[in-house]
């Protein structure tokens, strides 16, 4: 049996199946991740100081001990990859594969420089013997910063699905493929947005 | 955002998708900006969040297509909002009431 309205959307929702269960898991996302923000408020607002002592050095600032000018670079890469996302899709719409394939491909090679960037990024800190167990403020640093880089994986596996094996939807059932690459989007684009929120939040607070 | 595109249609959204990219790229770099200033906590935690909302607001409505969105997806979206607010309220009351005084005296 196949799924219905992949295509065409419901006459009660007046949207695609597929877009609205998105936007359900997307509900859930924000709860995840209010509950987290939440927990760094509170760890935040109830430390004498922040970072504070970690190793038994004083921080003062998240900006002393977490390397901005790479975060920032990161903050550029996902944004530039939600253009290329978006761009993707509209692509697709205007019946230019090849565009779909070269935008979808550097959507999927930010989504990997993010995580190489990310990862100088934790590896210089492993380096220095900071991990999670040492502050609050580290573990509140890996464990968003670590569940955000997750969900980029997750939103990579997505993509490179509909770069590679996936793509051959587009010879058999165009349109419903359009909207597969539309709510890959809009979770590319909720992971950015994530971030738009943790950058400031941790690096520059 | 509508099921049927046109060409036209499609070549404008691209170019008010290339805008947004520009307002983001612009907003980051005055939030480093900001950051360096090292102004007190209120005041930096306000004006972080004011431009992180503003770059949000962005992503959401033109790269997730909030701007013509149907109803259903609204709804969704304001019970989100009512959900995530109730946590808040949750959390904020558990930090209020410590001591256990304000709710069992």
């Amino acid at each position: 049996m196949d799924i219905p309205y992949t295509i065409t959307p419901r006459a009660d929702t007046g949207v695609y199946n597929a877009k609205l269960g998105v936007w359900l898991f997307l509900a859930s996302e924000v709860m995840l991740f209010g509950g987290l923000f939440s927990a760094y408020i509170f760890l935040r607002i109830g430390a004498p100081e922040w970072p504070g002592m970690i190793h038994g050095e004083s921080f003062a600032r998240a900006s002393d001990i977490l390397n901005v000018p790479l975060a920032t670079l990161n903050t550029m890469i996902l944004i530039g990859s939600s253009v290329t996302m978006v761009l993707a899709w509209a692509s697709l719409l205007l019946n230019r594969f090849d565009r779909y394939r070269l935008y979808m491909g550097l959507t999927f090679l930010a989504g990997l420089a993010f995580l190489v960037v990310k990862a100088f990024e934790y590896g210089s800190k492993f380096e220095h013997g900071y991990l999670p167990a040492e502050s609050n403020f580290l573990a509140i640093y890996f464990t968003l910063t670590g569940l955000h880089g997750l969900h980029v994986i997750g939103g990579m596996v997505v993509n490179g699905y509909l770069l590679g094996p996936g793509a051959k939807m587009w010879k058999t059932k165009p349109a419903q493929f359009i909207n597969r690459v539309e709510v890959a989007g809009l979770y590319w684009h909720f992971v950015d947005l994530v971030w738009i929120f943790l950058f400031p939040t941790i690096y520059l607070l | 955002m509508a099921q049927t595109h046109t060409a036209e249609e499609v070549r404008k959204h691209v170019r008010v998708y290339l805008m947004v990219f520009g307002a983001l790229a612009v907003l980051t770099v005055v939030t480093v900006a900001v950051g360096y200033l090292h102004l007190p906590i209120v005041p930096a935690l306000v004006v972080g969040l004011l431009i992180a909302s503003v770059k949000a607001g962005l992503v959401a409505a033109y790269f997730m297509h909030l701007v013509s969105e149907r109803k259903v997806i609204y709804g969704v979206l304001i019970m989100t909002g009512l959900f995530l607010l109730a946590m808040f309220i949750l959390f904020i009351s558990a930090y209020a009431d410590q001591d256990g005084g304000l709710i069992v005296s």
